[in-house]
């Protein structure tokens, strides 16, 4: 790996780390684009849409609200989606090493979302005065401040993250020992069970949500069995 | 009739926004989450997105009105990001009508809970993990990516800036009077039916997400599915204890160490 090869991978990362809260929240930064893009990049788009639905059932779980400190996902994903694509042979480890990555990532990154809340929050302090007499500069340059600190932190978390974790990843596969199908049976499990304790805890006070669920799932295994 | 209610009709009242100031106010509002703080939240962010409409005061910008108003609008505010379009389309009629500053900051205290619980429920807990798990359930019948990816992007997308620009409409319209509009049978129903909608989906979408990952082979499928039914069991009882993401971790972590030092 060189910084060409990682440019393109931090940028990517640092505008869907952008999209969590700052701009535009059109969900560009879930998981399922997110780690579909990064493995784009590396040219292998349907494997980044593998690691994109196990993160994607992972995610679930997270529900943004409001002041609550919540895993960040755009820029994990990328470095996710770029791990796994730089395996095109799919060798055994290369997903859950992948989704480790993004773990890893998206834990550091929800981290860095505190703290850039808190610089936000110096600055505003600040600049309290000018913000008090209604100056106009002072309320839109907080604001491109605050959204290009957030670019920042995208691209150097997904950088940082890229070239610590991807050579960890690689000499890790090559030691690897436990059965290619089974480990992504592992992996692919424990996402579904989140995603299925998410489900529950989002739906279960909505009236008669259970007998959509069931009804669902007699309808996904039926599908399932008969393909 | 009282005399505060005759001023009040008698006031001249903004009639409507230009469209060119309508499109710089959406596209604010698509980063009124820019400067997000601990200290004032939306704050400066609902300042952001109504200083367009403020150029319309008498007098423009270098006017005292104009400051007063931006410093007012720039204050403490908490909304869910989406639904902070009613707040600023409110707002800013408010202050083009030239209402009682006193009247307006008890309308931004009071509008807070609302916007905030009403779209935490509709969009956070109803509306994208709807679109995600319908997503997966495309996935899982075969998709390809490009399927998958812009159907989750154009479902969810359409919800959420028509919401955004529902709100900003509604708010303008209303104004200080926009409390009736959040009775809106969308925002008070919605909720419940998508989130059965989106029980539906998460049970769809589960075994046939599993399925295309994990390859064929009905015993280990089998297997796996019996996993997520105890393994979900036991996250919704650690619930408050432990998250499921961290908890995943854990176990990858332990995967990987296993599978590595072997």
């Amino acid at each position: 790996m060189n910084v060409i090869d990682l440019i393109p991978i931090a940028l990517l990362g640092g505008v869907l780390g952008l999209d969590v809260v700052s701009f535009p929240q059109a969900m560009i930064s879930r998981p399922l684009v997110a780690a579909t893009l990064g493995a784009a990049l590396i040219g292998q788009t349907a494997t980044g849409l593998f690691l994109g639905v196990a993160l994607e059932l992972i995610a679930l779980e997270t529900l943004p609200f409001g002041a609550s400190r919540y895993p960040e996902w755009g820029s994990a994903a990328v470095v996710g989606g770029a791990i796994v694509a730089a395996h095109p042979t799919q060798p055994a480890g290369a997903m859950t090493l992948a989704i480790l990555a993004a773990l890893a990532t998206t834990w550091v990154g929800g981290w860095s979302m505190v703290k850039l809340r808190q610089l936000n929050g110096v600055w505003a302090a600040r600049r309290r005065s000018a913000l008090e007499a209604g100056a106009r500069g002072t309320v839109i340059s907080l604001q491109l401040m605050g959204m290009t600190a957030d670019l920042v932190r995208g691209v150097l978390l997904t950088a940082v993250a890229y070239a610590l974790l991807a050579p960890l990843a690689t000499a890790s596969i090559e030691l690897w020992s436990t059965d290619a199908r089974l480990s992504r049976a592992i992996v692919v499990g424990a996402a579904a069970s989140v995603a299925g304790g998410a489900a529950w805890k989002i739906f279960h006070s909505t009236a008669g949500a259970r007998w959509f669920f069931f009804g669902g799932l007699a309808v996904g295994l039926f599908l399932l069995f008969v393909k | 009739m009282n005399a505060s209610i005759a001023a009040d009709l008698a006031r001249p009242r903004a009639s409507e926004l230009p469209l060119r100031t309508r499109i710089a106010i959406f596209l604010r509002l698509l980063a009124i989450q820019g400067s997000w703080n601990y200290e004032n939240l939306l704050g400066n962010g609902i300042g952001f997105c109504v200083e367009p409409a403020l150029h319309l005061l008498p007098g423009g910008i270098h006017t005292p009105a104009f400051h007063q108003a931006l410093a007012r609008e720039s204050r403490y505010f908490n909304a869910h990001p989406y639904l902070a379009s009613v707040a600023v389309g409110a707002l800013a009629r408010a202050e083009l009508d030239g209402e009682d500053p006193v009247r307006i900051e008890r309308f931004r205290t009071a509008l807070c809970g609302p916007l905030g619980s009403v779209g935490d429920r509709l969009v956070w807990a109803g509306w994208l993990p709807f679109c995600s798990l319908a997503s997966l359930a495309v996935f899982g019948l075969g998709a390809s990516a490009f399927v998958v990816v812009g159907m989750f992007l154009l479902a969810y997308n359409i919800g959420h800036f028509g919401l955004r620009i529902w709100g900003l409409s509604t708010g303008w319209k209303h104004g200080l009077r926009v409390a009736s509009a959040l009775g809106n049978p969308v925002l008070r129903h919605g909720p419940q039916q998508i989130g059965r909608l989106a029980a539906l989906a998460t049970g769809i979408a589960i075994p046939l997400a599993l399925g295309r990952i994990i390859g064929p082979g009905h015993h280990l499928l089998g297997g796996v599915l019996i996993g997520v039914a105890l393994g979900a069991f036991v996250i919704v009882r650690l619930q408050n204890r432990i998250e499921g993401w961290r908890l995943t971790l854990v176990v990858l972590a332990a995967l990987a160490l296993f599978s590595v030092i072997r």
